[in-house]
């Protein structure tokens, strides 16, 4: 699927990258802990968090990720939004809860 | 790059400044694209030289970040003179920290740093003397 349909399954807000949104996206991850996202390098490109911190950028940057979706209502910084435009990632912020937003995603198709 | 020719980078890591670790891995990441290097290789050098640019600053207040690229492999080496580790094998188990809850905040601090280093390189050594400091060394060997 793609990122705008991402974005459209989750209810979701752009806050930067809307001229990335027609990538293709195969799979995901959701995870607050970053070193866990670190240990399965597995082409995800999603990355679902609860965690706000630029971490969570650099840590999308080092696994090639293409998205960070901050879920339950989080809403980063801008310095945090500013480091994911020039690292060239989108950002989405929806205010579905972890379990329901990988739930959704998962069952409309994003499950590789 | 030809023959023994190899690449040397190297980066200050800031100890203290929790927000801005990772932008020597950043540094790194970019170069190793434009020399071309396969992007499975970049990835592994990546998780390693992140998870230890983060200990780095959230243990030993920044250090050296030295990479060498060659044609075989890339060869990091993590130098900080920090509090030194008193038992290696202790801190190299999953799920062995005595990071700070203000690390965990940043979404670090389980334990997992040194395990993933391990697991993503192929080679790795921890040198460290308490009350003088640690280097760690990792190779990743690239694909032919
Ligand atoms: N550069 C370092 N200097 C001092 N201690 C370190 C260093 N790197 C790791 N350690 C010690 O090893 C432990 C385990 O490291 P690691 O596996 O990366 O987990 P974490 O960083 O989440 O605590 C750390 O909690 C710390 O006690
Ligand atoms: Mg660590």
């Amino acid at each position: 699927m793609t990122l705008n349909e991402v974005r459209d399954v989750l209810n979701a807000e752009v806050l930067t990258g809307e001229e990335l949104l027609d990538a293709e996206v195969h799979s995901a991850c959701g995870s607050d802990l970053m070193s866990d996202v670190l240990a399965y390098v597995h082409n995800q490109s999603l990355l679902l968090t609860g965690l706000v911190s630029p971490q969570v950028v650099r840590t999308a940057e080092m696994m090639d990720m293409c998205c960070v979706i901050f879920v339950r209502g989080k809403r980063p910084d801008a310095s945090i939004l500013q480091l994911a435009q020039d690292r060239g990632l989108a950002v989405l912020a929806t205010d579905k809860r972890m379990y329901q937003a990988c739930g959704l995603l998962y069952t409309a198709g994003l499950n590789e | 790059m030809n023959g023994d020719d190899r690449i040397h980078l190297s980066y200050q890591v800031e100890g203290g400044d929790l927000t801005r670790a990772g932008e020597a891995s950043s540094g790194v990441k970019q170069t190793l694209r434009k020399l071309g290097i396969d992007p499975g290789t970049i990835r592994r050098v990546s998780v390693c030289m992140y998870e230890g640019e983060i200990n780095m600053v959230i243990h030993a207040n920044g250090g050296l970040a030295m990479v060498d690229v060659g044609l075989d492999d890339i060869t990091i080496t993590l130098t900080d003179y920090g509090p030194g580790i008193p038992d290696i094998d202790k801190a190299m188990q999953a799920g062995w920290s005595t990071a700070a809850d203000s690390v965990r905040d940043l979404g670090f601090g389980a334990g997992m740093g040194l395990p993933n280093m391990k697991k993503y390189s192929d080679e790795m050594k921890i040198k460290s003397i308490v009350g003088v400091g640690t280097t760690v060394t990792m190779v990743v060997k690239i694909p032919s």
